[in-house]
């Protein structure tokens, strides 16, 4: 599985926030947000097409194990190979597998979050076998030795200066002093020297966006069409997957489509949506000899009937982490793992642990700006709380902040004390802070303080004013 | 016990179930042999004449070009004529289609050759099993008739839609793979094409022409009022 600097989210976000040219490139990421916006108003449907598609998952996931049978049967039918891997281990080792028993040497890879979540690339170049990421923005980072941002936009951290600089030191053949300055030259220059990679692969990994039970299909969207120049050229075509990725029929994945790329990029539908089922038939001039689909749990089996089932439904849209405050600040590394934004803050600690992913829940305002916008009404506000319950319940937030939640527990649970306590808080804040009515220093407020002044209290509690305004306090 | 054994155990586990309760097993066949069709836009719905405007509309919204001719045999001096228009090479390539075999290209200067792509062809022509009226959509199938590759590897693809099979959503296009392909079956690829290929990953700048076509052009064919 890849490697987490989760467990140093705090360091990260320091960074991140100090980082200039990283915040200069956090400012281009609002056209998603406009985007979505339009495409759900120019649809009269879509409220109703995000309850239709929280029903097929709710239905589905119920039902998977029937469904995951139905699937490999369709598959099997088909001259396909289902694989299941309980693990980012097992998996790899499937897929390495398939790899060297066609004497591999080179893999093509349609954009896959799964192939990130275990590392695969990592575990090709470690078996001599190399891996070239061809979705523009996976083969920028990857030149860059970096891991995705962003599940949909991967690259939406660098500028155009930096794929520029990236481009002249790895495509050292070429003249020095072509022009790059414009994206349209950047795109060209990738285009040309990715279209000789599709030619040479031996064996192209596609992820899955569905998992089609009804007749063994699996469905893949891209813009770009590198998923397909992937699945279409080499001789073996492996689909790694999550078992989550599963739908009953291809009507309810239509209904799925409709929310998944105006919630994403804006689009009413991505540019090639690909159905795939099985290899090469009789008579097909061009298409794989072998397709393979390696199924994998890592953790998703353990979520089912638990409080985080509701993130199975999960499409990886990525709107939530495009509408979220605390994602456009920090951007998507700070997250320290494969998926960042609220997504990833419920979805983390689930794979990788509480121990390990449990500072990320705790990175939220609750806006609920996430759940709003989730084409699937995942309640992820609501999941981020269980976290940090399950973090409080197993002492692995700080000490400081246990402390300070157990004084406040104290007063909150004791309302006649909380008020008075509260009351004159207030009141020796309000002298306290004087003629100038703010705080440059505070104890126990320095991390405040250190970046900004603190207004002080003008003297009365919420409550008491709600009292004397309306009459009455429960 | 093998990983897929396991798996399905944890899942069971999970959802407390065995796997052997009649109500489940009748619910997941029900739904795999004949499942609800869900929400169907409007935008896409009405006859034929109001089908095909939709059509045009979001074809256009998702950055593709449209002709519109009368009959097939018209269909080879438009692809000529879109072709010379934006000065690109008067050669084209195609599968075994009948349907485009019978036009008469012969009466063009175009240079035909046969066949799925090597990756050295400028242009291309595949017919469409159906074209989605709801997202400007064209749907392709795999096969020797309309090879793969002829979507994906030429820089210029032109698409032609009879326009009787141009329908008003994805679920339409299912019933007719239905009952060509049967029940529970589908070909090795469906291919559903919204506009020419695209990518915003330098920072957010749309540009068109990534790893497929830069310009896809649809012929209809009778669609005219």
């Amino acid at each position: 599985m890849s490697v987490a600097t989760t467990p140093r989210f705090k360091d990260n976000v320091h960074e991140a926030l100090q980082d200039e040219r990283l915040q200069r490139a956090l400012r281009h990421s609002d056209n998603f947000v406009s985007g979505r916006a339009a495409a759900a108003a120019r649809l009269p449907e879509f409220e109703a097409l995000r309850d239709s598609a929280r029903a097929i998952k709710d239905h589905t996931l119920a039902h998977l194990d029937l469904y995951l049978q139905a699937y490999e049967r369709k598959v099997a039918e088909s001259g396909g190979h289902v694989h299941y891997a309980r693990n980012a281990v097992e998996a790899n080792a499937i897929v390495l597998d398939l790899c060297t028993r066609r004497g591999a040497r080179a893999v093509t890879k349609g954009k896959s979050m799964i192939s990130e979540e275990i590392g695969l690339n990592a575990a090709l170049e470690a078996a001599g076998i190399e891996a070239i990421e061809t979705d523009l923005g996976e083969y920028i980072i990857q030149l860059r030795g970096e891991t995705p941002s962003h599940i949909i936009a991967p690259a939406i951290h660098l500028s155009k200066a930096d794929v520029e600089a990236e481009f002249r030191r790895a495509h050292r053949d070429l003249p020095a002093v072509r022009d790059l300055s414009q994206p349209e030259q950047l795109l060209a220059e990738a285009r040309a020297i990715l279209r000789d990679k599709f030619f040479s692969a031996d064996v192209g990994v596609t992820g899955a966006n569905f998992l089609v039970a009804e007749t063994g299909t699996s469905i893949i969207v891209t813009n770009e069409g590198n998923g397909d120049l992937t699945q279409i050229l080499p001789k073996v075509h492996v689909v790694v997957a999550s078992l989550e990725k599963i739908v009953p029929t291809l009507a309810d994945a239509a209904q799925l489509l409709r929310v998944l790329a105006r919630s994403a990029t804006g689009q009413d539908m991505t540019v090639y949506t690909t159905l795939s089922t099985g290899p090469r038939r009789p008579g097909d001039p061009d298409g794989p000899d072998e397709y393979h689909v390696v199924l994998l749990d890592n953790g998703r089996s353990a979520m089912l009937g638990s409080q985080f089932e509701d993130m199975l439904r999960c499409i990886r849209c990525g709107a939530c982490m495009n509408h979220c405050p605390v994602y456009h600040a920090i951007g998507g590394h700070a997250y320290g793992w494969v998926y960042p934004g609220p997504m990833g803050a419920v979805l983390t600690p689930s794979l990788i642990g509480v121990a390990k992913g449990g500072q990320l829940p705790n990175a939220s305002t609750f806006c609920g700006r996430c759940e709003e916008v989730c084409p699937m009404r995942i309640p992820l506000p609501e999941m981020m709380r269980h976290w940090r319950e399950r973090e409080f319940e197993r002492r692995l937030s700080p000490v400081a902040a246990r402390s300070a939640l157990r004084l406040w527990g104290f007063f909150a649970k004791r309302p006649a004390l909380y008020r008075v306590a509260t009351d004159l808080m207030m009141r020796a804040l309000h002298l306290a802070g004087g003629a100038r009515g703010r705080f440059s220093w505070l104890p126990f407020a320095g991390g405040w303080t250190r970046y900004r002044d603190l207004t002080a209290p003008q003297g009365a509690t919420f409550q008491s004013r709600w009292r004397a305004k309306s009459g009455s306090v429960r | 016990m093998s990983a897929r054994d396991e798996i399905l155990a944890a899942v069971r586990r999970s959802l407390h179930v065995t796997g052997e309760e009649a109500p489940r097993r009748a619910a997941v066949e029900a739904r795999l042999a004949q499942g609800p069709a869900g929400i169907i836009p409007e935008r896409g719905q009405g006859e034929a004449g109001k089908r095909a405007a939709t059509f045009r509309e979001e074809a256009a919204l998702a950055q593709a070009s449209l002709a519109e001719v009368v009959e097939a045999a018209d269909v080879p001096a438009e692809v000529a004529s879109f072709l010379s228009e934006n000065n690109l090479p008067a050669c084209l390539r195609m599968g075994e289609d009948a349907r485009l075999g019978a036009m008469p290209w012969g009466a063009t200067a175009l240079e035909i050759s046969r066949g799925p792509s090597d990756g050295n062809d400028q242009n291309a022509v595949s017919v469409a099993f159906a074209a989605v009226a709801e997202s400007g959509t064209l749907a392709l199938v795999s096969g020797p008739d309309n090879p793969t590759t002829l979507a994906f590897l030429p820089d210029n693809h032109i698409v032609v839609v009879f326009a009787d099979d141009l329908v008003g959503d994805y679920e339409s296009v299912f019933v007719k793979l239905r009952a060509l392909y049967g029940v529970g079956a589908a070909p090795r690829t469906v291919n559903f094409i919204t506009g020419p290929s695209r990518s915003a990953d330098i920072e957010e700048t749309l540009l068109l022409g990534a790893h497929g076509p830069r310009r896809l052009h649809i012929v209809v064919v009778g669609a005219s009022p």
